[in-house]
Order: C-alpha cells, then sequence, then structure tokens
C-alpha cells in the first residue's frame, strides 16, 4: 500500500453569503493552486468534491472550470462528515496505485439541505439537531454531573481560539457568563452551545509519498483511518458515548500504532458543545464524565492543544467543508505555518469528524 | 407512504416483526435486516418507559422505549415530574409529514 500525504490546503473565509456551491469549490481549488508550488492541472488524477447541495455532477463541473480532467471524478455526501469521507476515498485510490495525485474539495451553502435528517422516523416530529443534541446532553448531566458552566467554557474556548482564525464564521470573544446567558433554545442547550451552518469552502491535496515532495518541503503523512457507522437512526444511540467515534477511534490508532496520548494537536465535531465533551472522552483523552474538567483545565491556560482553528462553534459549519478545513488545519499545525494559532512543536494530530447525531465517524492520524 | 406512516395517519402505531428471525424490526422497514424476508406489522405492547426527556419553550420532548428496544421521540405531558424509566403510555399518535406521538404518564 502507498503511503499518502497532504501536500497542500485552502481555505475560503465561511460566511453567510448567497452563492453558487460550484463557484464557492472553484474559489478553493483557485487558491489551492496559487498556494501550492509546482501544481499543474495535469498533475491531478482524481478530484473528488464534497457536499450535500442538491446540485448534480459537480466534481466533473469543478474539474472542467479549473481544466483539469481527471481519470476519477465523482461527489461524496455523508452529511456531515463528507469531507472526511471523500478525503478516505481519495486516500484510497493513491494508497492502491489507482491514482498518484488527488484534490478533494470540499463546500456547503448556508442554507444546506443536510442540516436535518428527514429519513429518521424514530426522531418523529423532532428531527432538528437541536432535539438529539438536548438529548444527550440531559443524559451527560444526569450521568456524569455536567453542568452549564462545563459546556459554556467548551464555547468559550472555541470562540476564542476562531479569533486568530482568518476564515473563523464567528471570531468574537464571549464570556462565560454571556454563553450561559445567550438564548435559551431548549431546557438543555443555548444558541452558544451550537455551531451554525455557513457558507465555505475548504480543499486539500493529496499525494503518493514518493511524489509528495514535488508539492512541499514538509508532506503530512496520514498514518491511521478509522471510520465506523453504527446506524443511521438516531434513537439507538447510546446518549452518554458515542460508540462510532470510540470504534474509529481504535482502528485509527491501531493502523497508525499510536495512542491519545501521543496526540499533540485535535480537530473535534464540536457541532454542539456536548459533542466536544463526549468526543474528547470517547477518543481516550479523558475518562468518562472528566472532560469539562479537562476543558476548563485548556481554557484556564490558553491551551489551543483542542480544535485550534476554533472548532465548529467558532469557525462555522459548512458541512462538506468542514471535515476538510480540519485537515487543512492540523496539516498547517504539522507544518509549523498556523501562525497564531499554533500550537508548540505538534509531531502528531488527530482529526474527528461525524454525522447525523454522531451515528457515523471518521478518525484520522496525521504526522508529520 | 409506508405502512408505517400510512397507519399512524390513521392513529395506529404497528411495528414490523420478522416471523421467521422473531426479531422487531426498527427503524420500521418492510424487510428484516437479518434475512431480508418480508415483515408482518402489530401494534405495539403499551406502556413503554421512559429513557430521557427535555423542553422546548416549556413544552416537554422525550425518547420513549417499548419493547426493550423500539425507541421513538414524542411529545410528553406529566402531571408530576418526570423519573426516567418510569411507565409511560401512549396517548396519541399521527402522521403529518413526519410521525408524531405523545406520550404520558402511566
Amino acid at each position: 500500500m502507498n503511503k499518502v500525504a497532504v501536500v497542500g490546503y485552502s481555505d475560503t473565509k465561511f460566511s453567510s453569503d448567497d452563492i453558487p456551491i460550484e463557484s464557492s469549490m472553484f474559489a478553493a481549488v483557485k487558491l489551492l493552486f496559487e498556494q501550492t508550488p509546482n501544481l499543474a492541472q495535469n498533475d491531478i488524477d482524481a478530484v473528488l468534491t464534497s457536499t450535500n447541495d442538491n446540485k448534480k455532477y459537480l466534481s466533473p463541473i469543478v474539474s472542467e472550470m479549473s481544466g483539469i480532467t481527471p481519470k476519477i471524478s465523482h461527489n461524496v455526501e455523508n452529511l456531515c462528515n463528507s469531507g472526511t469521507n471523500a478525503t478516505v476515498s481519495a486516500f484510497s485510490y493513491i494508497a492502491s496505485g489507482l491514482a498518484d495525485v488527488a484534490l478533494v474539495v470540499g463546500a456547503e451553502r448556508f442554507d444546506s439541505p443536510g442540516q436535518v435528517l428527514q429519513w429518521d422516523d424514530s426522531r418523529g416530529e423532532f428531527k432538528h439537531p437541536i432535539f438529539w443534541a438536548s438529548m444527550f446532553t440531559k443524559a451527560h448531566k444526569r450521568k456524569f454531573g455536567t453542568t452549564d458552566e462545563h459546556l459554556a467554557y467548551v464555547s468559550a474556548k472555541n470562540h476564542r481560539n476562531a479569533l486568530d482564525n482568518p476564515t473563523a464564521y464567528s471570531p468574537k470573544k464571549y464570556t462565560v457568563e454571556e454563553i450561559m446567558n445567550s438564548k435559551k433554545l431548549t431546557d438543555d442547550l443555548r444558541l452558544l452551545d451550537c455551531s451554525r451552518p455557513c457558507t465555505g469552502s475548504s480543499a486539500i491535496l493529496l499525494a503518493s509519498e514518493k511524489t509528495a515532495k514535488k508539492f512541499t518541503d514538509i508532506p503530512v503523512l496520514i498514518s491511521g483511518i478509522g471510520q465506523k457507522t453504527t446506524s443511521a437512526s438516531f434513537t439507538k444511540n447510546d446518549l452518554t458515548s458515542i460508540e462510532s467515534t470510540r470504534l474509529a477511534a481504535h482502528d485509527a490508532f491501531l493502523m497508525s500504532k499510536t495512542s491519545p496520548e501521543k496526540i499533540d494537536v485535535a480537530e473535534i465535531h464540536d457541532a454542539f458543545t456536548i459533542c466536544e465533551l463526549m468526543v474528547l472522552e470517547d477518543l481516550g483523552f479523558t475518562q468518562k464524565g472528566k472532560a469539562g474538567q479537562f476543558v476548563l483545565d485548556l481554557y484556564n491556560t490558553n491551551n489551543k492543544k483542542i480544535n485550534p482553528r476554533g472548532g465548529l462553534i467558532g469557525a462555522g459549519h459548512p458541512l462538506g467543508a468542514t471535515g476538510i478545513a480540519q485537515i487543512s488545519e492540523i496539516t498547517r499545525q504539522l507544518q509549523g505555518k498556523s501562525g497564531k494559532k499554533q500550537t508548540e512543536n505538534p509531531k502528531i494530530g488527530l482529526v474527528q469528524n461525524m454525522s447525523a447525531a454522531a451515528t457515523s465517524s471518521t478518525v484520522l492520524i496525521l504526522e508529520s | 407512504m409506508s405502512i408505517f406512516e400510512a397507519e399512524l395517519k390513521n392513529g395506529r402505531f404497528v411495528i414490523p416483526e420478522c416471523p421467521k428471525c422473531q426479531k422487531v424490526i426498527w427503524p420500521p422497514n418492510e424487510s428484516c435486516t437479518q434475512c431480508f424476508g418480508n415483515t408482518v406489522w402489530r401494534t405495539v405492547n403499551d406502556p413503554g418507559i421512559l429513557v430521557e426527556y427535555s423542553s422546548k419553550d416549556g413544552k416537554m420532548f422525550c425518547i420513549a422505549e417499548f419493547e426493550n428496544s423500539i425507541r421513538i421521540m414524542g411529545a410528553l405531558y406529566c402531571d408530576k415530574t418526570p423519573i426516567i424509566g418510569q411507565k409511560i403510555k401512549i396517548s396519541s399518535c399521527g402522521f403529518d409529514k413526519s410521525p408524531k406521538f405523545t406520550f404520558t404518564q402511566e
């Protein structure tokens, strides 16, 4: 199996702009070409797009707009973890030898149809994500004594981190008190506990190890991949644990021969504040029920190890772009090129991206 | 419209069961997830138990579990403070673009 590296990346400004999805994707591709030395259109063997938008044939369209005639081109949709799913597909093409260089570009519009899974009848009339997130939150509070203050520190940390992210949708500093007094959406969730859908795009360039040095002096290897889908319906979930993440992480750590304590920096899927706490626990970064204190310590020490770009809560959540933006950030971190967001000399990074009430998860391990 | 949705529209909460595997299929499907054979439909055994609840704008919503396997979300109407694990019964069900359930304490 060929080794695969991330050798280029780009992120557009996340916004509320009303622009066509193909234009948003093209903007990220154009930026990636501008930022990647020695990259020409005929280098690219595969183009994978990632979005929940209803438009068709997007990969060939974006390829044509960009002057690329790839061997392989298709779209990947898997709700909120479409981006990492597209990346795993691109990885597989390169690892198998079917492609040598692959472009992955993800985008979403603020009005994406991917925000609610209409199919899931087990949610009854309560289909909006705030309802499953409220169930997770209440159950975690009940079992582990998690408080509204614990949740507010997740939001405060990620909004603060987003201040140093020039592409973030919500780069605004909030105090814990402001978060705890923000608009009450349900008994267990407030407005600032939630990530927000937005318009945005991100792209990454993957290459085989032998070709990687053509595009960068610091290729970042994808050394571990884990993916797991436990169901599509929310109500099969254990309400205090994300099994799909736990199983995906196990596989990713096994493949990369590493472990949670060796991870220097991570981008994780904080669609809601409770998600960050549960994911930290299920990745093995902390014991079950201890993530609230873990985040409080990160906040008090201004440690950017978790969600340095601001997570989904601070950076925004353009579904199809999110997983790719997470990979883009971890690559930048491992290259020491993350500017004000930079953590101290990281060697191993992790990306965790999930979809549909945490029923499907992807975990990637990246190494410099 | 599926059998599940059509029956709900008539106020009946029916669930599919595989006669061969003797297994309830949930979320509802017309084929068994194990043997792919056709399922048969029957009414659910009421009452269920309260798994979790919260509220929005003063109105409670919850996850209810029936027959140790079927979990569904619905509105919850209570005279007393709900207790996790307590028995709850279906007071109404229907279908209007999505399933609608209301539960009450037994």
